[in-house]
């Protein structure tokens, strides 16, 4: 894989080959397909519960039905993407296969393009199932937001891929005894990015630091469409410049990092 | 022929280099305080096989890691069928291919599977007839739709050993391509290395701690220690300077320092 030649000849077939590697391993495993299932099934059960529960007893909640359960979904369309993303990578560490496709023709753009395409994939098992549950259970509909959830999602797997780009360029830099950074880093954005609650709770000095994360502007956009029934078009075009911003930065971040996996040798030794 | 034309018929050095299947000149790696490999050079002609000798931490992998691109040296230049390395990786990281003890095929993955992901990653024509070919030649037949992780030690070499040639490399670099096998497995992949060489005209270069294993297969020793090349001949030259029948026993004297009277004995 070499980072100078990233610019010319990506190569569909090598990224079918990625994709195809992912797809046998996520059906060579039925308890992992499970838990791509589990977690969101249980997220949108408890909150659901919890959001049926204030709905009685907050005048907010019940105006603004589904503000809570809808939060919960977006957020795990922003965690779960970024999981997917970097849990396929992980999957090479593990199997310590890293150095056969860094020996091999398939280049870094080709590499994160079938990781993204995985969180997609991935994404899609666990939250389908989710939102059905949701419309079932709690009679929340997340389909019901019509155009404006495209352009929540959007925003939102886009910041989970970049996320997912940086943290995989830190593991490939450091090896696996970075790997709880992958697990962890998204739950840092989570107090800021606003998700159950508006910016206007947060000092003013830290409402800064929110808006400039691109998934404060889809939780804050979901809140004034649910409670307000508007689509805030402004707050999407800004998260998708951010969003433009980050990604480029992150795959920036992680060719300097493969670089000096690469000058630390690190690639030798890709474990712990 | 003229002197001038036999002169000018011969290869300038810059058209041996450029012919050669690896040209390494003055290769230098440092890891923080560490001085892995210290500033050697050899070239590798097109069909030959050559063995990269020495104890641990001499160097071997580290080399072979800048050979592949996966090591990015301090200083020096490397070139792989002509090409350099890593800035122009791309075209030919797919005429070459590898085998290492740091490098496992993935185990959840049926045989079959990795060959054919292997495959298209290397654009290979053809795939199933390759993979066929490649079951039939080593043997795979019998665990082909097993998972990797299920199989012997024996089993994953020669699984590891034909990923190494799904693309039917022009070069190939193996570490240790033998190590952990019995002796008749190890027997088997060596003669297999053997007739692939001869009937691909490859070039392979090969680390190992095996020395009848480089006896017999290679025309070419480096030995190294300490990150320098110690000696570069053929096996029989290198036996003949230090006196001794077998390379085993010169790599003790190299690794115990018994290099000078070794040689002066010979004289």
């Amino acid at each position: 894989m070499t980072e100078l030649s990233l610019h010319r000849g990506i190569s569909i077939h090598r990224i079918g080959a990625m994709i195809l590697r992912y797809w046998y391993l996520l059906l060579s495993s039925w308890p992992r397909l499970l838990e791509l299932l589990y977690w969101p099934a249980l997220q949108v059960i408890t909150w659901g519960f919890i959001q049926y529960y204030i709905a009685q007893n907050a005048s907010f909640f019940a105006r603004a039905g589904g503000t809570l359960i809808g939060a919960v979904i977006l957020w795990d369309i922003l965690f779960r993407g970024q999981l997917g993303f970097s849990i396929s990578f992980l999957e090479e560490m593990w199997a310590r296969n890293l150095g056969n496709l860094m020996m091999s023709p398939l280049k870094p753009i080709e590499f994160l393009l079938s990781l993204t395409v995985m969180s997609l994939i991935r994404l899609a098992i666990g939250i389908v199932p989710m939102t059905l549950l949701a419309l079932f259970l709690f009679h929340f509909n997340v389909y019901a937001l019509g155009l404006p959830l495209i352009a929540f999602f959007c925003n939102l797997i886009f910041t989970s891929w970049s996320v997912g780009i940086f943290v995989s360029g830190l593991v490939l830099r450091h090896g696996l005894g970075a790997e709880s950074i992958v697990w962890t880093l998204m739950f840092a954005i989570m107090p800021l990015a606003c998700i159950y609650y508006p910016v206007s709770v947060l000092p003013v000095w830290l409402q800064y630091v929110a808006w400039a994360l691109p998934p404060t502007y889809v939780f804050e956009g979901m809140r004034a469409l649910l409670s307000e029934n508007s689509f805030r078009i402004d707050l999407m075009l800004e998260a998708l410049a951010i969003n433009a911003v980050l990604l480029v930065a992150s795959f920036w971040a992680f060719l300097a990092l493969l670089r000096s996996a690469k000058k630390h040798g690190s690639l030798l030794s890709a474990g712990e | 022929m003229t002197e001038n034309d036999k002169a000018s018929s011969r290869p300038t050095v810059a058209e041996h280099v450029s012919s050669a299947a690896i040209a390494v000149e003055h290769l230098v790696k440092v890891y923080k305080q560490t001085l892995a490999v210290d500033d050697i050079s050899f070239s590798l002609p097109r069909g030959s096989i050559t063995g990269l000798l020495g104890g641990n931490g001499a160097g071997k992998t580290t080399t072979i890691a800048m050979i592949m691109g996966l090591v990015l040296p301090t200083s020096g230049r490397v070139e792989v069928l002509g090409h350099r390395m890593p800035e122009e990786s791309a075209a030919v990281l797919g005429r070459m291919n590898f085998e290492s003890p740091y490098v496992d095929m993935p185990m959840r993955l049926t045989v079959r599977q990795n060959l054919t992901i292997f495959g298209k990653l290397y654009a290979v024509n053809h795939l199933a007839d390759r993979i066929a070919k490649l079951a039939d030649d080593l043997d795979l037949s019998d665990f082909i739709d097993r998972a990797n992780g299920k199989l012997s030690a024996g089993q994953k070499t020669r699984v590891a050993l034909a990923k190494a040639l799904i693309n039917q490399p022009e070069l190939l670099l193996l570490d240790e391509p033998t190590a952990s096998l019995d002796p008749d497995t190890a027997d088997w992949v060596r003669g297999h290395l053997e007739r692939y060489r001869r009937d691909n005209n490859a070039t392979i270069l090969l680390a190992s701690h095996n020395m009848l294993e480089v006896e017999r297969l290679c025309d070419r020793v480096i030995i190294m220690k300490r990150g320098r090349i110690e000696d570069d001949d053929t096996p029989e030259a290198i036996m003949a300077r230090y006196n001794r029948t077998t390379l085993e026993e010169v790599f003790l004297d190299v690794a115990r320092g018994r290099v000078n009277g070794a040689k002066e004995a010979a004289r």
